[in-house]
């Protein structure tokens, strides 16, 4: 199916204020595919993102999701398509309980009562959070309000799922969850994060950016073991690539 | 009253309001009609009248109870507001000083009167909206109100308050703990400090409320906030609000504590 690519062509963006936060980035991710994007703080990741649904138009340069090129009046079209899962859970879940969040994209969407609720029993279902279904989000743990704010955008059946930091501040085992609940999904993903583990192993393969711009491009256990690449971006090699020994000896004097 | 204990009230008040009682499952719009009703009649009295009033405490008496609502904690919220009261009513007694007799013997300025009826109204009137919002879920009173009329901006607005007034209340915890912690012995918690958090506190919100924005937009969102609940308006809500309603009527229309003082006398003679 070639409905789900996701192509960047050269596409620049300057923000109001005069910062030039994407510098001509040029990539294609095809149907399926499981996509890392890593760099430094203030690289340009979230401006990336940002374009995937039309939140931000490039300045110049093209996007195209599926065959629609994004302009101001495809943007329904594409955010139809293209889930975010935005870093800050706080942020993504903004109704008073976890079902009215759940069902507020596919009421938007215009389905009906009985569809809607089948459609949040089964995201939630997906993301391990049914028993959740009428509590306010304030009464949720970090971890808990990371899965609903996942199964807000899978409620959606978006073909492909871009999520900013997903597992940012949870603990190790929410994490882990998290990790496992990614690759029980068959859309095309695209993860940001500084967590190049998580990266590692959820994504096929990584792009790395650097100041606007796309510097690295290719198998992710290729990208993540380049210890010389990862250090000028400020980022090191993932904890499992480090060869530490598994009990640190402790030191004699 | 600190931050922390106005979060810790806030967060019980809105724990409360998921019991399950004959209160809590009547129907948000008869509760919001009733509270409305009170609040219009109890206000509705002349400024000297304070008698006449005292019925009208059945009615959070009552809501309390069957509520199961701690009544020790809505009168301490009472008090806690009743400063807003007592300063519209204390210069009363200075400037109404024509004098009158409320029982054999005893005369005070009218001024004490109708400042002892701003107070009885002013407690009645705020345990009274306290109580609705304490046995019904606030998302259930915006559902109501919206079906009620109220147009569907306020009613989102209203909704955005309840959801983020907790993130935003741990927020400023943050800050001010953070503050405390490097203003050895009282430097840096003065007046400029403080205004400057204001400030750095109202950035990070519309910098949330831009994130928020935009998490809508990706879902979808073209105006109005979407919901699926539909209460069901039953016989026993309308019997509430019909029950309600006729005992303010008679309470408004009989001085019932005056009545009932003439049938004691009466039957005493």
């Amino acid at each position: 199916m070639s409905h789900h690519i996701i192509e960047f062509r050269d596409v620049r963006f300057r923000y109001p204020d005069g910062t030039d936060a994407l510098k001509g980035v040029s990539f294609r991710i095809t149907h399926g595919e499981s996509v890392g994007i890593v760099g430094a703080n203030g690289a340009g990741k979230s401006t990336l993102l940002l374009h995937m649904n039309g939140y931000l138009l490039p300045t110049s340069g093209h996007v195209t999701i599926g065959e629609v090129p994004l302009v101001k009046e495809t943007r329904q079209e594409i955010r139809r398509k293209v889930g975010v899962v935005f870093q800050n859970p706080d942020d993504q879940l903004f109704m008073p309980t976890v079902f009215d969040d759940v069902a507020f994209g596919p009421l938007n969407l215009g389905l009906p009562p009985d569809r809607v609720r089948e459609r949040v029993h089964e995201a939630l279902r997906q993301v391990n959070a049914l028993a959740l279904v009428d509590k306010p989000p304030h009464h949720l743990s970090g971890g808990q309000k990371s899965a609903v704010a996942i199964a807000t955008v899978i409620a959606m059946e978006p073909d492909i799922l871009v999520m900013d930091e997903p597992a940012a501040s949870l603990d190790p085992k929410s994490r882990r969850s998290v990790i496992g609940l990614l690759n029980t999904f068959t859309h095309s993903k695209i993860v940001a994060s500084h967590d190049l583990d998580l990266i590692l192993d959820v994504c096929a393969r990584c792009l790395v950016i650097r100041d606007g711009a796309i510097v690295a491009d290719g198998p992710s256990p290729e990208i993540l073991s380049d210890a010389m690449l990862l250090s000028e971006n400020n980022l090191e090699l993932p904890l499992t690539l480090q060869g530490r020994p598994s009990v640190c000896p402790v030191p004699r004097p | 009253m600190t931050l922390e204990t106005a979060y810790s009230d806030i967060g019980r008040l809105d724990r409360l309001s998921y019991r399950d009682t004959v209160v809590h499952r009547l129907d948000p719009r008869a509760k919001v009609v009733a509270t409305l009703l009170f609040a219009v009649v109890v206000v509705s009295f002349p400024k000297y009248e304070v008698l006449s009033l005292l019925p009208f405490f059945l009615f959070p008496v009552l809501v309390g109870a069957v509520g199961d609502i701690p009544a020790g904690f809505i009168a301490k919220k009472v008090v806690a507001v009743s400063p807003f009261a007592v300063f519209v009513g204390i210069f009363n007694p200075l400037f109404d000083s024509s004098t009158v007799s409320i029982a054999p013997g005893l005369t005070v300025s009218a001024g004490w009167v109708s400042f002892a009826a701003i107070l009885v109204k002013f407690a009645l009137t705020i345990s009274a909206a306290l109580l609705l919002i304490a046995t019904t879920s606030f998302p259930g009173i915006c559902r109501g109100l919206r079906r009620l009329g109220l147009p569907a901006l306020f009613v989102s607005q209203l909704l955005f308050l309840y959801r983020y007034i907790f993130v935003l209340m741990e927020e400023a915890m943050r800050v001010v703990r953070a503050r405390n912690m490097r203003s050895f012995g009282g430097r840096g918690t003065g007046v400029g400090v403080f205004v400057r958090i204001l400030g750095t506190l109202f950035l990070r919100t519309v910098e949330r409320a831009e994130r928020i924005y935009g998490a809508m937009l990706a879902r979808g969102f073209r105006g109005e906030v979407p919901s699926m609940r539909h209460e069901v308006f039953r016989p026993s809500d309308a019997v509430f609000v019909l029950v309600a309603g006729g005992y303010f009527a008679l309470c408004r229309i009989v001085p019932v504590p005056q009545t009932v003082g003439r049938l004691i006398g009466g039957l005493a003679g």
